[in-house]
């Protein structure tokens, strides 16, 4: 039994410590609310609203998500878009740098300088990297299909044909792969030798010891990166944007208004057809609505991935 | 190869013992698998090293040559570089994206380091709610709560045309460099808190003492990735700086001057090189705490 003079020294140590935990947790809070909470519930309420940004918002009712959903004409391509880069792109980016991350571990002479080389263009600032490839990959000074033509390869238009503008982005994001090669990297060193010569012994061959020995150990980090690129590429905005501006050829400064999406809605995604909702056309109730398809689509990914991590929340001690 | 040795040397292989040649088969298959692994090794180099050759190599290019679609420069006209330079706005680019990042890395990691102190080491009730909702804002797409923020910014404080609207936010904690954070702390074993506080330490003179020398090489990592996340930003300036090009970044800049000088991929492709200098050679001086931070958000934990 507590001893009753120890009581309130008990009573003031609990309420210190709330005290500390909320001084230490103010940054964040104010943050969170301020923020994030606010935003989230404004995008809600303006949902139902209509709201031109000038005159004061009128409640419609579902009118908004009715057209965001059934009839506005670019939602289909802008959601088809991206998830076919959610699919094409987080699929090869995983397979390419799982590759690159065995090739790496391979590798005997010089691989520092590998290393450095597979993981410098990572680094490129998104812009910077898009305005490049927009560039190496032009279809009429393009040093790409300059090499391809002097090979004899019928070159592709990349960036300018609606069949190939996506698959160009993929190659931009497989060029950038330093991240997910550092991250594979560190789970192939991992990997116990033991059980590698275990399995040697056994007379397994590579593609054995890959599937039996590799595979197994490897298997959260490949789901982490399949989670993780799915929220990124839901994203996906900036080289999308800027590949599509400059390869349209169309001069943009302030106050012109350009479609995103070239060529031929091929490059258009859902963050981009909020930006051009809420930002080009003032139809503030149809992006909110469209934010909020997006975060739907992004809560699911993120649920699936604490289910996933679970223990990362209870790592501590 | 001093500055690339950071990135996590593998194990040195076994070696058979000097002196004792292994049998010629098996030596033979290890000099083929050593040409085949090179072999691969030298093609993805070049696919990954290749662009920057070509963009280096256009950017010292006459304005005729450059649209020409040859390989390489007749003649190597560095003064491109200077011309960069001189374009109206430039340097008011440059200006503005240290200025963003600068100020926008110091002040995540001065709001996040409490943040993720109290997250890792506080036992209070609701830490684990407050872990998922960090958590939840880290994966959710910044276009998700934009136009409420940008109505906020512009309707009440009157601040878009500069880039302020992003800046202060980042006082207030961001949630991927607190959950990284976070995940480092960790690693920090309990016991020196505690001898900290037998010898009467005070809570923020114990994170200010102890924690945050020790923390040294997470918080290192989370600075470079808000450094590199703020330079990079191209969605943020676009929403609240495209209206004023005086508060334009270079990563916004960029596409514009791309228009500009629409036939001259020469003077393009070298401010491409001169928005992406900065970063590299960031990079290079803190490879070490920046490969630290990639792994840390994958591995650990």
């Amino acid at each position: 039994m507590a001893t009753p003079t120890n009581a309130p020294a008990l009573r003031r140590k609990a309420r210190h410590e709330r005290l500390r935990t909320l001084g230490f947790l103010s940054p964040w809070l104010v943050g969170f609310t301020v923020f994030f909470g606010y935003p989230l519930i404004a995008t809600v309420y303006f949902s139902f609203m209509h709201y031109n940004q000038i005159e004061a918002p009128t409640f419609v009712g579902l009118r908004n998500w009715r057209y965001v959903l059934a009839q506005m004409p670019l939602f289909g391509p802008a959601l088809w878009n991206t998830l076919w880069l959610v699919v094409v792109m987080v699929a090869l980016r995983v397979v390419f740098g799982l590759g690159i991350g065995l090739l790496v571990t391979r590798i005997k002479s010089g691989v520092g300088f590998f290393r450095t080389a597979f993981y410098l263009p990572y680094l490129a600032p998104p812009v910077a990297a898009t305005v490049a490839f927009v560039f190496l990959l032009n279809p009429g000074t393009g040093p790409v299909n300059d090499i391809l033509g002097h090979l004899g390869v019928d070159a592709p238009n990349w960036f300018n044909d609606p069949a190939w503008a996506k698959p160009s982005l993929v190659l931009l994001s497989l060029w950038g792969i330093g991240d997910l090669m550092v991250i594979f990297m560190a789970a192939l060193l991992d990997v116990p030798r033991d059980q590698y010569e275990a399995a040697e012994l056994d007379g397994a061959g590579p593609f054995h010891k890959f599937r039996y020995v590799t595979w197994p150990s490897i298997t959260p980090i490949v789901m982490f990166a399949v989670v993780t690129g799915v929220v990124q590429t839901m994203q996906y905005y900036t080289q999308a944007l800027v590949a599509g501006k400059l390869a349209s050829g169309v001069s943009v400064g302030p106050g012109t208004v350009i479609q995103p999406g070239y060529p031929d809605h091929a490059t258009l995604t859902v963050p981009q057809l909020v930006y051009s909702l809420g930002f080009q056309n003032f139809n503030t109730g149809a992006a909110c609505v469209l934010s909020l398809v997006l975060f739907a689509i992004a809560m699911a990914v993120t649920m699936l991935l604490m289910r996933r991590r679970a223990g990362l929340l209870s790592a501590e001690d | 190869m001093t500055a690339t040795t950071a990135l996590s040397a593998p194990p040195a292989p076994v070696r058979p013992a000097a002196g004792r040649s292994p049998a010629p088969a098996a030596r033979r298959r290890a000099v083929l698998h050593w040409i085949a692994v090179h072999t691969v090794a030298v093609a993805a180099a070049l696919f990954f090293v290749l662009p920057f050759v070509f963009v280096f190599l256009t950017s010292v290019m006459s304005d005729e040559q450059a649209m020409s679609g040859t390989l390489w420069p007749t003649e190597w006209n560095w003064s491109n570089y200077a011309e960069v330079f001189h374009t109206p706005g430039f340097l008011d680019w440059w200006r503005n994206s240290l200025m963003y990042a600068g100020l926008g890395t110091l002040f995540t990691v001065c709001s996040s380091v409490p943040v993720a102190y109290a997250l890792a080491r506080f036992r209070f009730r609701g830490r684990r709610t407050a872990m998922l909702l960090v958590i939840s804002t880290m994966m959710l797409p910044p276009q998700v709560v934009v136009i409420p923020m940008y109505l906020v910014w512009a309707q009440q404080f009157h601040l878009s045309g500069s880039l302020w609207p992003l800046i202060i936010p980042m006082a207030f904690g961001d949630a991927y460099s607190i959950f990284l954070l976070r995940q480092f702390l960790l690693t920090i074993p309990r016991e020196y808190l505690e001898s900290a506080k037998v010898d009467g330490c005070g809570d923020v003179r114990t994170l200010l003492r102890i924690v945050v020398p020790m923390a040294k090489p997470g918080i290192a990592a989370v600075a470079l990735f808000q450094f590199f996340y703020c330079w990079n930003d191209y969605f943020g300036p676009q929403i609240y700086a495209a209206q004023n090009p005086g508060a334009w970044t270079l990563s916004y800049g960029l596409e514009s001057f791309k228009s500009a000088h629409s036939v001259n991929w020469n003077l393009t492709m070298a401010a491409t090189l001169l928005v992406m200098a900065p970063v590299i050679i960031v990079f290079f001086f803190a490879q070490k705490a920046f490969v630290e931070g990639v792994t840390l958000t994958g591995v650990k934990g």
